[in-house]
């Protein structure tokens, strides 16, 4: 009888450090490698986190942006092209609902990169954007060589291929990639899943109370 | 008198029962088409066109609207089978988006698929039966040549 209570603060303990636990902090994804450095004399060993490489591109109104686009906030990539018959309609109607949330909100920007280098034209990507309902210049779809494109898929962790059997001819993953205000990737979320988009919109409101 | 009364008692009894055996079997076989047509739906047309029939923005036009549905009942087939480009106006809206040709779905599947979006989403179009989809695609192959 006189154990109930110390089991009952134990398991409030351990419920309230599971609940601290997921309110902390989002990790940061991909490639790590320690970098040993000597600063007035002492030996000092730092962690290099795998970020986005500096980049340049061309945005739907013609305009060339870059990584400073996205310098004071947070923002949610993809990879998609406009005529893709099968993820792509799917991933943006999810993606439209975060746009629709933090319209306005220019902590939280958006960031499309097409991967159908020959036919998405700046004029092609206007076109959708406005369609999809993109109003304002919060959520940015971008074209570029085929280099570009498909080498920044690589540091976003996203598959990309050029590939005739697929439907569209372009082969690629639905992910949608959280990335800070230091460009490190926070999170992954399949962009077809109810479950992760909600996650997401869990893990977004983690990730803008770090800078708060 | 009364013999001839009951005859035709007994007759009219036995034509309602096969008239609402008929629209039982009719409802049933509505059903059937639908449930398959939902996996098709899936497949094929829910990507663009939602869940829930409602489409995406002024990209992909939804499927709500009976009265698109309805007066152009003859040429869904068509554009099942064989896709769609230029505008066409839904909902009051216009739409001008290049929908694919499904040139693998067999006259049976279209069936289906439009028995399924016919009486979902709010529409109440009834049965498309085989027949009606094979008339229909043989129109459109004529207007085409």
């Amino acid at each position: 009888m006189r154990i109930a209570p110390l089991v009952g603060a134990c398991l409030l303990g351990l419920m309230a450090g599971c609940k601290q636990k997921s309110h902390n902090s989002l990790p940061i994804l991909g490639h790590r490698e320690p970098v040993t450095k000597v600063i007035d004399g002492n030996t000092v060993t730092d962690t290099l986190y795998h970020s986005i490489p500096d980049f340049q591109l061309l945005n739907q109104d013609s305009v060339l942006i870059d990584n400073h686009t996205f310098d004071n906030g947070v923002y949610i990539a993809n990879f998609f092209f406009t005529h893709c018959p099968s993820i792509c309609p799917i991933m943006q109607r999810n993606l439209l609902k975060v746009y629709e949330k933090y319209k306005g909100d220019e902590r939280v920007r958006f960031l499309s990169h097409s991967i159908d280098f020959r036919h998405d034209s700046p004029a092609v990507l206007k076109t959708y954007a406005e369609k999809l309902g993109v109003t304002n210049d919060q959520w940015q779809f971008v074209t570029g060589s085929k280099a570009d494109i498909y080498n920044l898929s690589d540091s976003y962790m996203v598959y990309t291929k050029e590939d005739s059997s697929a439907p569209g001819g372009y082969d690629h993953s639905g992910h949608f990639l959280l990335v800070d205000q230091d460009k490190h990737i926070r999170g992954a979320y399949d962009g077809t899943d109810d479950t992760q988009i909600q996650l997401l919109f869990d893990d977004l409101e983690i990730l803008l109370k770090e800078y708060e | 008198m009364r013999n001839h009364y009951l005859y035709t008692c007994a007759a009219l009894l036995s034509l309602y029962l096969v008239f609402h055996s008929c629209q039982h079997e009719q409802a049933i076989r509505t059903a059937q088409y639908a449930v398959n047509g939902q996996k098709l739906y899936v497949a094929n047309c829910q990507n663009c066109h939602g869940t829930k029939g409602e489409g995406l923005g002024g990209l992909y036009p939804p499927l709500t609207d009976s009265l698109f549905l309805n007066t152009h009942r003859e040429q869904l087939a068509c554009m099942v089978k064989n896709g769609l480009s230029g505008p066409i106006e839904v909902n009051g809206q216009v739409f001008d988006t290049e929908m694919p040709a499904n040139p693998a779905l067999a006259p049976i599947e279209i069936a289906y698929l439009l028995t399924y979006i016919g009486n979902s989403f709010g529409n109440t179009m009834g049965i498309f039966s085989l027949e009606e989809i094979q008339a229909a695609l043989a129109a459109c192959e004529a207007d085409n040549r």
